[in-house]
């Protein structure tokens, strides 16, 4: 049976092009990698090679046919042991049947109404156990510590890079003490090259290590975020399952004081977006500590934002190796019944001094500390909705496309009908951070800003 | 446009890209390097296997491509295999391999199922990424191979970051990481240059100069086109070669890794090789003469070669190669039917991987 050479196409778009020379005749001998014939289209020209090797029987489509059909034939080599007798009979006028057919995979595509609902809609409803053990009163910077120095000896292969962690004792002292501890082998001051050390972060991570990335600020990681999101994030989809990227990306996030635009910023949108990613942010020191933990024990990717002003204020810290709290939970920081109020990272703390001002008005705030971003515990805010009928979301990053606006558009899909009012976002000015302390006091949410909004969803 | 393809063509024929070694400055080396042993027989008929394995899939993939079985991109390896192979042959058990996107050679060189690799181009179930990697992305922990990088240069860090895991488990192993000439420009190579000095990291750096970054001739992409010394500001050594030729690629490997695993850091390899196709499937061949091409193929191509050396020597007779040619054949045409016969991935598959249950 000879063998049919087909109109090869140059790109999956490309439908007919030219066969712009035959390098060989009829009656030569091709070998597999033999260019036989060149074809181009109005964008590119191609050499095609021959496949197959044997005796170039019929050309079936002279030099300088245009608009010739992707995958019609074009010529017929005939096999060892055939002669031309073998092309008789056999039918060359029609295009063989092209294998572009999307047909296969149409048949099996989800019907539309399946479509309609987003698949992977709602977070599962985690529970997490109350913790009644003794508690330390520390500094967040401490709680860090802790986490990372509890996980480390837990797990030899859990090690910490980044500027300044090893004898500097981390720019913001998160990193105090894990050097004498853990020695240079596990705790790697790196040089200022963050797209660097976050790509041999992940790298190591494939192999199976357990790095924690401290960027000095998440401004920084931007120079980096090519490796957060297409490499540590995308390898476990990319490779079918087979291998991912175990990694914790961490440090200071959003806004510190006074320094200026390019120091001043919040990723959680940024990086929120991100299928394959976790992320998380925590408030308090049972957050950092819990939240922290988890994330150096998660097997994915986790980035947890946190925040240079927290790193000094005091908590109530659980004194226990085996506090963790899970990912994907949201923590009700303090009960109420008239309104809604989201936040996380400090913000929760603006969201609960703001919940004390509306006490006084006599409005019961009911404060969510989201403590994950990614995945979002929708759940637990529908929850609080129904009760409330009402909510208002914090943040210190960007209006446009934030963590506000992504909640608005849950309550819509999954709280609507339980809404009284709009929903309502406080964020950070959309302007870059000014330095001056009066103008960036007032690009900033406050405690009365979020009052106010509070009273107007209350219509109070 | 047409006059700025004319005159990019003309520069590129006016600088003549014959894989021909510049005169080298030899690196200076800490320990003597013992004399690599002649190829033995099996070793030659090996290459041989190899490289035609390479080949031939290479060529089958570009057919499936337009046939419409394969979508996207696809960059083909064909004119590189002598290097893969010959890097490849010094490979411990415990070592990792690293690469671009330009990745089915490395692949079969690691020795993954040219089935699977074939059934990942065509998008399929069967394929080694379950159909959702594609030509750039595929992986094998079985093999330590991982990936397929569809970053230019993205693939140096992580190799590097390889080569950490190794130190810090102290397994004896050797991140092989391959770049092109393209990549040699990226910042991020050079930051991790610095690191895996600084930190004396096991990994072999292996440049695959085919002359083009795309359509872009290194001469009108580098400063400097002796990127066997773009290490020299970190204090790495390197060493070019000729990548047409694979007992050269084993030999220069071989003493590299010896520099390599005897602890005393990174080594460049830059390997002066030819991509005989373009870039990616669509591609104007404007960038380079034709003559060019055909000339490279005509004198240098590495299986010619190869397959001149063994009759020469008498490893084998043309009737032993023609078997083998038969038996790649064979192995090309069978990846080929099961990338056809293959099912596309179920749509559940889409939501699954995202991420490991925790």
């Amino acid at each position: 049976m000879p063998i049919q050479i087909l109109m090869p196409a140059l790109s999956p778009t490309m439908t007919e092009g030219n066969l712009a020379t035959w390098n060989v005749k009829e009656g030569d001998t091709v070998s597999a990698g033999d260019v036989i014939a060149e074809i181009e289209t109005d964008k590119a020209t191609m050499e095609v090679e021959a496949v197959d090797e044997g005796v170039l029987g019929k050309i079936l489509v002279p030099a300088g046919s245009e608009n010739v059909q992707v995958n019609s034939v074009i010529a017929m080599i005939l096999e060892d042991g055939e002669d031309a007798s073998a092309l008789d009979g056999v039918d060359t006028s029609a295009p063989t049947p092209p294998t572009t057919d999307p047909a296969p995979i149409a048949t099996d595509m989800p019907s539309e109404a399946e479509f309609a609902t987003p698949a992977p809609a709602e977070t599962p409803i985690l529970s997490e156990p109350e913790y009644t053990g003794p508690v330390v009163n520390q500094t967040v910077r401490e709680a860090l510590r802790d986490a990372m120095a509890e996980e480390m000896r837990r797990d030899p292969g859990v090690f910490l890079m980044g500027e300044e962690v090893a004898e500097y004792q981390g720019a913001y002292k998160v990193s105090q003490g894990l050097l004498d501890e853990f020695g240079a082998e596990r705790i790697i001051d790196t040089p200022i090259t963050e797209y660097g050390f976050a790509g041999l972060g992940v790298g190591a991570s494939f192999a199976g290590l357990k790095p924690i990335v401290e960027f000095m600020t998440f401004n920084f990681s931007m120079q980096a975020i090519d490796h957060i999101v297409n490499s540590a994030a995308k390898t476990l989809y990319m490779s079918g399952g087979q291998m991912g990227s175990s990694i914790v990306f961490r440090g200071p996030n959003g806004a510190a004081a006074r320094v200026g635009a390019q120091h001043s910023q919040c990723f959680a949108a940024w990086y929120g977006q991100v299928p394959g990613l976790k992320v998380v942010s925590p408030w308090s020191g049972a957050d950092a500590k819990g939240l922290l933990k988890a994330a150096i024990r998660d097997p994915n990717p986790v980035v947890v934002l946190e925040n240079e002003l927290l790193y000094g204020q005091s908590f109530d810290v659980p004194e226990s190796d085996d506090y963790v709290i899970p990912i994907g939970k949201a923590k009700i920081e303090r009960d109420g019944a008239d309104v809604t109020i989201t936040a996380f990272s400090r913000m929760v703390g603006v969201a609960l001094d703001a919940a004390k001002l509306l006490a006084e008005e006599g409005i019961n705030a009911e404060v969510i500390n989201l403590r994950t971003i990614r995945p979002l515990d929708t759940a637990t805010i529908v929850g609080s909705v129904k009760k409330t009928n009402r909510i208002v979301s914090v943040e210190e990053g960007w209006p446009q496309s934030g963590i506000g606006s992504e909640i608005a558009a849950k309550m819509m899909e999954h709280a609507f009908d339980y809404l009284d009012a709009p929903v309502t976002r406080i964020t950070g000015e959309d302007v870059p951070m000014p330095y001056a302390a009066n103008l960036e006091a007032l690009t900033l949410p406050t405690p009365e800003r979020v009052a106010a909004a509070a009273k107007a969803v209350c219509y109070a | 446009m047409a006059k700025a393809a004319q005159a990019n063509a003309k520069g590129a024929s006016a600088k003549s890209a014959s894989v021909k070694k510049s005169p080298a400055k030899k690196p200076a080396r800490k320990r003597p390097v013992k004399a690599q042993p002649a190829p033995t027989k099996e070793e030659l008929l090996g290459f041989y296997r190899e490289m035609l394995l390479i080949r031939r899939f290479e060529e089958k993939s570009g057919q499936l491509y337009g046939m419409g079985l394969i979508g996207g991109f696809c960059h083909l390896y064909i004119g590189q295999e002598a290097v893969v192979a010959g890097v490849q042959a010094n490979a411990q058990p415990q070592d990792s391999v690293i690469t671009s996107y330009r990745d089915h050679g490395h692949m079969l060189a690691c020795g993954m199922d040219p089935k699977g690799v074939m059934a990942e181009l065509t998008g399929r179930a069967g394929g080694l990424s379950k159909g959702k990697g594609g030509s750039m992305h595929m992986f094998s922990r079985e093999k330590n191979f991982y990936g397929g990088h569809g970053i230019v240069g993205a693939q140096v860090p992580l190799g590097t970051g390889l080569a950490f895991a190794h130190k810090y488990n102290n397994d004896g192993g050797v991140c092989y990481t391959y770049f092109g000439d393209g990549s040699v420009n990226q910042g991020q190579v050079y930051e991790s240059f610095n690191m895996a000095q600084l930190w004396k990291l096991p990994v072999l750096y292996i440049i695959e100069n085919n002359k083009y970054g795309m359509g872009t001739a290194v001469h009108r992409a580098s400063s400097t086109t002796e990127l066997y010394q773009r290490g020299s500001a970190h204090g790495i050594p390197g060493e070019q070669v000729d990548g047409m030729d694979v007992i050269t690629v084993r030999d220069a490997t071989a003493k590299a890794l010896e520099y390599v695993r005897g602890g005393e850091g990174p080594y460049i390899l830059e390997m002066l090789t030819y991509r005989y196709r373009g870039h990616s499937m669509s591609d104007p061949a404007k960038y380079r003469s034709k003559d060019e091409v055909s000339k490279v193929r005509s004198e240098q191509d590495p299986i010619d070669n190869l397959r001149q050396m063994i009759l020469k020597s008498k490893a084998a007779d043309e009737t032993e190669l023609k078997a083998i040619d038969g038996e790649i054949k064979t192995i090309v045409t069978e990846a080929a039917d099961f990338a056809k016969a293959s099912p596309e991935p179920d749509p559940a598959e889409l939501y699954t991987d995202v991420l490991v249950e925790a």
